[in-house]
C-alpha cells in the first residue's frame, strides 16, 4: 500500500503555457513532447508507485467522515426523521438541499464525456475519465437522500414498479417518481459510460501487473479486450451512441429534479425557469468540483502534462459562462416574481435578500455571481490558487442556492399563521459532512487502482496518431504538409519544445 | 528534473498465465510496429494479398483505419435503435397500464386507478418523463452489450494474451495479426508479406 513520499512524483515543475490561441496550428493538449509509452507510465504511475502523503492523509480524513455517515444513518434508522432539523413548515430541510446540491455535482461528469465529446472538443479526454468517477460517487451521495428521506427506508423499494398482493403502484403522475426514474437512468447510464470506457485501460493495467492477483483482476475486468481494429471500430461506434444519449439525458435530469419544485404551487418555486436554471447551475457546481478535484490531483500525481494548463483555463471559462447563465436566472426569477403582480411571489423574493435568511442569500450571492468574474482575467485564470478560491466558492455557493430556494421558499408561504424557521440539528450537520466522505473515499480509491485517465483517448489525440500518408490518400485533414514521423521524445524537446506537427 | 524519469516496467517473467499442455500449435503470425503510419500499411498490405482472417491491434482507436483493414460500418446502431424502441413501449404500457387498467381478476398485476386531484387516469403528458428515461435506458444497453457482444467479449481465452509482446498492444506498439486458420494462410508466404512491411519483430503466436 502507499507509503510516504515527497515532492513530486514524474512531471515538470514548471507549467508550459498552452493557452494561446493561433491560428495557424492547434495548441497541444499533451505538452512536453510525451510519446505514446510515457503517457502510459504516467497515468499508472499512481497504481503503480507509492501514493504522496497528501493522499494517505486524506483517505484518513475520508474514512472518519465516512465512519460519522454510518453513525449518523444509525442514528437516523433507529430513532426516526426527528433527528434531523425538518418541520411541518420545513418538511425538505437539508436532505433534499443535499440531494440537489450532489446530483448537481454529478452532472459535469457527464458533460465533459458526451456533450463535449459530440461538440468534438479533444481536451476533455485528459479530465473525462476522472470527472466521470466523480459523477458516480456523487450521485450515490445525492440517491441516499430520498432513499433516507421517505421516513421508513426499508420501504424505499416502493419506489420502483414492483408488482405486489396490494395492487399498488407508484404514481407516474408524480414528479417524485419522474425523478426515480431519471436519477436511476443517469446513475445506471454513467456508470456504464464510465466502465466501458475504463475496458481498454484497464487492459493496459492487466498487461502492465506485477501480481498474480493484479493480474487476474484487471484481465476480469477488461474482459480481454486486445485492442483490435475491428473492436476498435465497434468500441467508438457505441461510445459516439452513448454519448448521443447522455446528452439529452443529462439535460433531462436537473430538469426533472427541477420540477419537483416547478410543479407545486409554492412561491419561489412555481416557475417556468427552473429546468434551464438548474441544468446551468448543475453544470457550473460540477465543473467547480472537477477544478476543486483537478489541481491538487494533477500537482500531487505529477499530470501536468496531460491535464495543461489550457485544460485549465478551458474548464474557468465553462465555469464562467454557465456562473453568468445562473446569475442571469437570479435577476429573471427577481423580475418574474414583481412582474407577477402576485403578493406572496413578490413577498418570498423580498423575504429572500431581507428576511431572516439573509446571510444565506448573499453569500450566494457572492459566490456564484460576483466570484466567477475574476476569471474573465487571463491572469486569474492562469494562476491556480485563484482558480482554486473561486471553484471553492463556487462549491459552496451552489450549496447556498440550493438551500435558499428550498428552505427560504418553505419557511414562509402565503399562510402565515403556519410560517417557522429551519433550524439544522447536529445530525443534518453531521450527516451532511458525512457524505464528502463517502464521496472523497470513493474518489481516493479510484485515484488509486483504476487508470485516472483515458490513456487510449489521450493517446488518440496525440500527433503522432495519425496515418501519414504523403499525399497519397485524399483525406484533407491528414495531407496538408504532414511529415510520416513525428518528432518524438528527446528529439521534440530539442527542436520544437511542443508545437510539431500536424493534427 | 528529468521529466521523464521512465518508471521500469515491471512485468515479471515469472508470473506465467500460459496453460502447461505438452504440444502447442501455431494460431496466427504476429508482426510488431511502434508506428501508427507502418502499421496501417501492413494492414492494408495484408488485405490487398486477400487475407480475411487478418487484425491490426493498437492502443488506441486510430482514426480513419476501417479503409486500410476493410471494417465494414457495424449494424450497431440499428440495435441500438431496436433497444429504444422497446424501452419506449415499455415505458408506454407500464405507465398506462397501471394508472388506468384496473383487472382485479390479475391480483398483483392488476394496474390501480388512483384519482388524484381529478386528473384523467390516462394522463400521456404526464407520462413522456418516464418514457423518455426508458427509451434512453434501453438504448444505452443495447449499446454497451450490443457492442460487447459483436466483439466477442468477455473472452479470456485468446492465445495472444498469453503472448509476452503482445502485452505492448495496450502501451505503445501495434501489432498485425495474421491468423492460421485464414484460407489463404501459407507460413512461407505469410511471413515473407509481413518481412516486407518492415517490422519490429515477427513472431508465431502459440496456443
Amino acid at each position: 500500500m502507499a507509503t510516504i513520499s515527497t515532492g513530486p512524483l514524474i512531471g515538470s515543475v514548471d507549467e508550459i503555457d498552452n493557452t494561446y490561441d493561433d491560428p495557424r496550428e492547434r495548441a497541444p493538449l499533451v505538452v512536453n513532447g510525451r510519446s505514446f509509452g510515457e503517457v502510459t507510465r504516467i497515468v499508472t504511475s499512481s497504481h503503480e508507485r507509492p501514493m504522496p502523503m497528501a493522499w494517505v492523509v486524506c483517505l484518513t480524513f475520508s474514512l472518519a467522515l465516512l465512519t460519522m455517515l454510518l453513525v449518523t444513518l444509525g442514528m437516523l434508522f433507529s430513532t426516526g426523521v426527528g433527528v434531523w432539523g425538518n418541520t411541518n413548515r420545513v418538511s425538505w430541510g437539508w436532505p433534499i438541499v443535499n440531494f440537489v446540491f450532489w446530483v448537481g455535482i454529478g452532472h459535469a461528469g457527464t458533460l465533459i464525456s458526451a456533450i463535449l465529446f459530440l461538440f468534438r472538443q479533444n481536451w476533455r479526454t485528459s479530465i473525462n475519465r476522472f470527472s466521470e468517477a466523480m459523477t458516480i460517487f456523487a450521485v450515490i451521495c445525492a440517491a441516499m437522500y430520498p432513499g433516507i428521506h421517505v421516513g421508513r427506508p426499508w420501504l424505499a423499494y416502493w419506489l420502483f414498479p414492483i408488482p405486489n398482493q396490494m395492487g399498488m403502484w407508484p404514481q407516474f403522475r408524480s414528479p417524485l417518481e419522474w425523478d426515480v426514474f431519471a436519477v436511476g437512468t443517469y446513475f445506471t447510464v454513467s456508470l456504464m459510460f464510465w466502465y466501458v470506457g475504463m475496458v481498454p485501460d484497464l487492459a493496459t493495467m492487466r498487461d502492465r501487473s506485477r501480481s498474480k492477483l493484479e493480474y487476474y483482476f484487471y484481465a476480469f475486468i477488461s474482459l480481454g479486450w486486445t485492442g483490435s481494429s475491428r473492436a476498435w471500430h465497434r468500441y467508438e461506434r457505441m461510445y459516439l451512441l452513448l454519448c448521443a444519449l447522455s446528452t439529452p439525458l443529462v439535460l433531462s435530469v436537473h430538469s426533472v429534479v427541477s420540477f419537483d419544485f416547478a410543479t407545486a404551487q409554492l412561491p419561489g418555486w412555481h416557475t417556468t425557469i427552473f429546468p434551464p436554471y438548474f441544468v446551468a447551475g448543475a453544470i457550473f457546481g460540477g465543473f467547480a468540483m472537477v477544478l476543486t478535484l483537478a489541481i491538487p490531483c494533477r500537482k500531487w500525481l505529477g499530470l501536468q502534462d496531460l491535464i495543461t494548463m489550457r485544460h485549465i483555463d478551458n474548464m474557468c471559462k465553462i465555469m464562467l459562462a454557465t456562473g453568468m447563465i445562473v446569475s442571469y436566472a437570479y435577476a429573471v426569477e427577481f423580475f418574474m416574481a414583481w412582474y407577477s403582480a402576485s403578493k406572496a411571489e413578490q413577498f418570498t423574493f423580498t423575504n429572500r435578500p431581507f428576511g431572516p435568511y439573509w446571510p444565506f442569500f448573499w453569500s450566494m450571492v457572492w459566490c456564484n455571481v460576483v466570484a466567477p468574474q475574476f476569471l474573465w482575467v487571463k491572469y486569474c485564470r492562469q494562476n491556480l490558487w485563484i482558480v482554486m478560491t473561486v471553484a471553492m466558492f463556487a462549491n459552496i455557493g451552489m450549496w447556498f442556492e440550493r438551500f435558499v430556494i428550498i428552505c427560504t421558499s418553505l419557511h414562509r408561504s402565503q399562510l402565515p399563521s403556519s410560517w417557522g424557521m429551519f433550524h439544522p440539528t447536529l445530525v443534518d450537520i453531521c450527516m451532511f459532512a458525512g457524505t464528502f466522505g463517502l464521496f472523497l473515499t470513493g474518489f481516493l480509491l479510484f485515484l488509486r487502482f483504476l487508470p485516472i485517465i483515458a490513456m487510449a483517448e489521450v493517446k488518440s489525440i496525440m500527433p503522432q496518431a495519425h496515418i501519414h500518408d504523403h499525399g497519397h490518400e485524399t483525406d484533407p485533414h491528414h495531407t496538408s504538409g504532414a511529415t510520416s514521423h513525428e518528432p518524438s521524445g528527446d528529439a521534440a524537446k530539442e527542436s520544437k519544445p511542443w508545437r510539431g506537427g500536424n493534427w | 528534473m528529468s521529466v521523464a524519469d521512465p518508471i521500469e516496467l515491471t512485468r515479471d517473467p515469472s508470473i506465467d498465465t500460459s496453460i502447461d499442455i505438452e504440444s502447442t500449435t501455431t494460431v496466427a503470425i504476429m508482426a510488431e510496429y511502434d508506428d501508427v503510419t507502418a502499421a496501417a500499411h501492413a494492414a492494408a498490405a495484408v488485405r490487398n494479398a486477400g487475407f480475411k482472417h487478418f487484425d491490426l491491434h493498437s492502443p488506441f482507436p486510430i482514426h480513419h483505419v476501417e479503409k486500410y483493414v476493410g471494417i465494414r460500418m457495424t449494424i450497431l446502431p440499428w440495435i441500438v435503435l431496436c433497444g429504444g424502441l422497446t424501452g419506449l413501449c415499455t415505458a408506454t404500457f407500464l405507465t398506462h397500464y397501471t394508472m388506468a387498467g384496473e383487472y382485479p381478476g390479475l391480483s398483483n398485476f392488476s394496474g390501480y386507478q388512483f384519482l388524484i386531484s381529478g386528473k384523467p387516469f390516462l394522463s400521456t403528458p404526464a407520462y413522456i418523463p418516464i418514457m423518455f428515461e426508458l427509451t434512453i435506458l434501453f438504448s444505452a444497453f443495447a449499446a454497451v452489450f450490443g457492442m460487447l457482444f459483436l466483439n466477442g467479449l468477455p473472452m479470456h481465452f485468446n492465445p495472444l494474451l498469453r503472448n509476452h509482446r503482445f502485452k505492448r498492444v495496450t502501451d505503445d506498439r501495434f501489432f498485425v495479426v495474421i491468423e492460421t486458420s485464414d484460407p489463404k494462410y501459407d507460413e512461407a508466404a505469410v511471413l515473407k508479406l509481413l518481412r516486407d512491411t518492415h517490422p519490429l519483430a515477427l513472431e508465431r503466436v502459440e496456443d
